[in-house]
């Protein structure tokens, strides 16, 4: 197996509110590989954006290793980091608020051109843009190369930031909820257009959403890691996380997302939760932090010791879950709500 | 009033325009839009963004923006037999009307508590400002309703609004909304901003409250999903206009509305199979200058010289299964070849 491209070892990231630390990441283990596409899902607050702005380099880690290529980023020095920084590109959730509107997209797509010198002079630099423009069919280019963000649609809008991460040619782009705030009829055709994009052009996607089914149908060939409270509670090949997820929490939330057909969610079998409460990130239960939750709880196992992520006894495939009666290889047996 | 609706309809909406007058021009945000809700039955608006859902519901309770024009149409309400159009209530019997028997649930419901006042003085203020009296009474009555929105009432009814969390909050919210017995309550967008599971806690307590206090529903919703699994009637509405409204089945399974169709077509489900999903071209249009002929024709498969031209008629027919579309014929065919 080749190596991964990036590598989070144990990181930790939290951030000071007020006069309390609020551990946002814990443990965070994963290891994105050459070309693959990794979906991070989770619900608001699971630290998924955290994540994906630690594997850009936006943020650093608290505690632990970030590699890229091999190389702790915190050590890259110089043209290495440099090229650090050119390799790893995000596209933001909202692209109201992410593109500048003071300046035409033009001005937008050739900053990192020249600031990276990835193109000789002038004149390449406006032909490499018009090509980034052509790529995120934004076409005839004539028409939108000297617009401002707010002379765009929404979908236009989150064209150009696609745009924007392409220009330094990244081996690797995080999508932050990158489609959320686009109109569903237009949704699927920019991702199905980043798809396409990062089988031409040799990018790992790793793209974080809130949305298993939009996960389920993007990254079908490639791997969701599920997020809870600050830690990956299951990781493995999209396909054996939807058809048999294994961690309860996956479990719960398959069984409650409503799907857009009448008699398949009305006669869904929904999974009680014990309790609705979301526990604070600053007073989190001791042990499994969905233990208070979890309809599967043991008692005297769960509420004592944090599971760390690892293939159960028994398994019947590589995925991997953070769950210690699972992991014990125990039946799980459900408890009434 | 003189007006005559069948025993069963709670309201009756009947082309209704609305334009919002502004400074790049009117926007045509609702145009000839007619629908009927029968009693006891949840009915859902969906569309996108900037669709006009939302400028639908405010109109019902008469809280449009000032900039907004009611150009054409007439909204009847029938509660007991007796009919009344309420965009010709007197503001006296408007705030009768609001509330009492039509309230509405603000998308939101993070910011629709006033934040310093307790749960409890909101519920007595809208009591009081409708005309109850007796506090004991209303408590009683609101401690009831907080059970049924499974939240733990004593401790809800006493808190400030930043002691709840998001799905709390809208489920005290809802809880609020029903709080004078109101015969059709509606929703705007109830679950979105809300986490999956909070979500699924929502479309489960309003199916509770359905059950057992019998009030009608419109919820606007983008999410199809929530659609299918709460509605029984589906309004699809598109610049402005309803271009599709029938049962949920029958929008869903048999859909008569190449946009219908187009928004089924782009979203993923949970399936354990890859889905075949494909967007609709093109971006929603302009509404100050919308398109001549049917609204959809730029960005629909099938239109034609018919469709550039003529805007196709949706008749109002409580209980069919309706389409604004000339090709009809050529959509269930395209379906069934694809099948």
């Amino acid at each position: 197996m080749s190596s991964p491209i990036i590598e989070l070892k144990h990181v930790y990231r939290s951030f000071k509110s007020g006069r309390e630390i609020v551990p946002v990441l814990q443990d965070i283990n994963i290891a994105v590989k050459r070309l693959e596409f990794l979906c991070l899902v989770g619900e608001s607050g699971c630290g998924k954006t955290t994540t994906g702005k630690i594997i850009c380099g936006l943020l650093p880690p608290s505690a632990g290793v970030v590699d890229f290529e091999g190389a702790e980023i915190a050590s890259l020095r110089g043209e290495n980091y440099r090229r650090f920084r050119r390799s790893v590109q995000i596209i933001h959730q909202d692209p109201y608020a992410s593109l500048n509107p003071t300046q035409t997209v033009s001005e937008m797509l050739s900053y990192p051109l020249r600031r990276h010198k990835l193109a000789p002079n002038r004149r390449g630099v406006l032909q490499r843009v018009r090509e980034l423009l052509d790529l995120v069919d934004l076409t005839p280019v004539e028409d939108f190369i000297d617009k401002y963000p707010h002379q765009l649609s929404g979908g236009q809008r989150q064209r150009v930031s696609i745009a924007r991460a392409l220009t330094t040619e990244p081996s690797v782009i995080v999508a932050d909820e990158c489609v959320s705030m686009v109109d569903v009829s237009i949704r699927i055709g920019l991702l199905q257009m980043m798809m396409d994009l990062r089988a031409r052009l040799d990018v790992t996607i790793v793209f974080i959403t809130h949305d298993l089914a939009l996960a389920k149908y993007f990254a079908w060939d490639g791997r969701i890691g599920v997020m809870y409270l600050g830690r990956l509670v299951e990781i493995g090949p999209t396909q054996e996380i939807i058809r048999n997820p294994q961690h309860p929490y996956t479990k719960v939330l398959l069984s409650a997302i409503p799907e857009p057909d009448p008699e398949k969610t009305r006669s869904k079998q929904h999974i009680q939760l014990r309790s609705e409460d979301i526990p604070r990130l600053t007073e989190l239960p001791p042990g499994c932090s969905f233990h208070p939750r979890c309809p599967w709880y043991v008692r005297d196992i769960c509420d004592r010791e944090t599971p760390e992520l690892s293939i159960p006894l028994n398994a019947v495939n590589d995925v991997e879950v953070a769950c210690l009666p699972l992991q014990q290889g125990r039946e799980l047996e459900l408890h009434d709500a | 009033m003189s007006q005559n609706l069948p025993p069963d309809v709670a309201l009756k909406v009947d082309d209704l325009s609305i334009v919002y007058r502004t400074d790049r021009g009117e926007v045509k945000a609702t145009a000839n839009v007619s629908f009927a809700l029968r009693s006891g039955e949840a009915m859902a608006l969906i569309g996108e963004s900037g669709s006009g859902k939302t400028t639908i519901s405010l109109a019902l309770i008469r809280k449009l923006p000032k900039n907004a024009l009611i150009t054409s149409g007439q909204i009847l309400y029938q509660r007991n037999q007796e009919v009344q159009d309420v965009l010709k209530l007197n503001s006296r019997q408007l705030r009768e009307f609001r509330w009492n028997e039509c309230a509405m649930v603000f998308q939101g419901a993070q910011n629709a508590f006033n934040p310093v006042l307790k749960i409890r003085k909101q519920f007595e203020d809208t009591a009081q400002s409708h005309g109850w009296r007796d506090k004991a009474a209303v408590r009683e009555r609101a401690l009831s309703l907080l059970q049924l929105v499974r939240l733990d009432p004593e401790r809800v009814y006493d808190a400030y609004p930043h002691e709840l969390s998001g799905g709390m909050k809208q489920r005290a919210l809802l809880a609020l909304g029903v709080l004078l017995s109101p015969q059709v309550v509606i929703l705007d967008e109830p679950t979105t901003a809300l986490d999956i599971l909070t979500q699924r806690a929502i479309i489960d307590v309003l199916n509770d409250m359905r059950r057992q206090l019998d009030f009608s529903i419109i919820f606007i919703s983008h999410d199809l999903s929530l659609a299918a699994e709460m509605a029984d009637h589906v309004a699809t509405v598109y610049a402005g206009e309803i271009v599709e409204l029938g049962g949920v089945n029958d929008v869903f399974y048999q859909s008569l509305h190449p946009y219908t169709q187009g928004l089924l077509t782009s979203v993923p489900t949970l399936e354990h199979t890859q889905d075949l999903l494909q967007s609709i071209p093109g971006s929603p249009p302009n509404l100050i200058t919308p398109p001549v002929g049917c609204k959809f024709h730029p960005r629909c498969a099938f239109a034609d010289d018919v469709c550039m031209e003529d805007s196709p008629p949706l008749a109002v027919d409580v209980g069919g299964h309706l389409a604004a579309c000339w090709h009809k014929d050529r959509l269930i065919e395209s379906r069934k070849a694809r099948v």
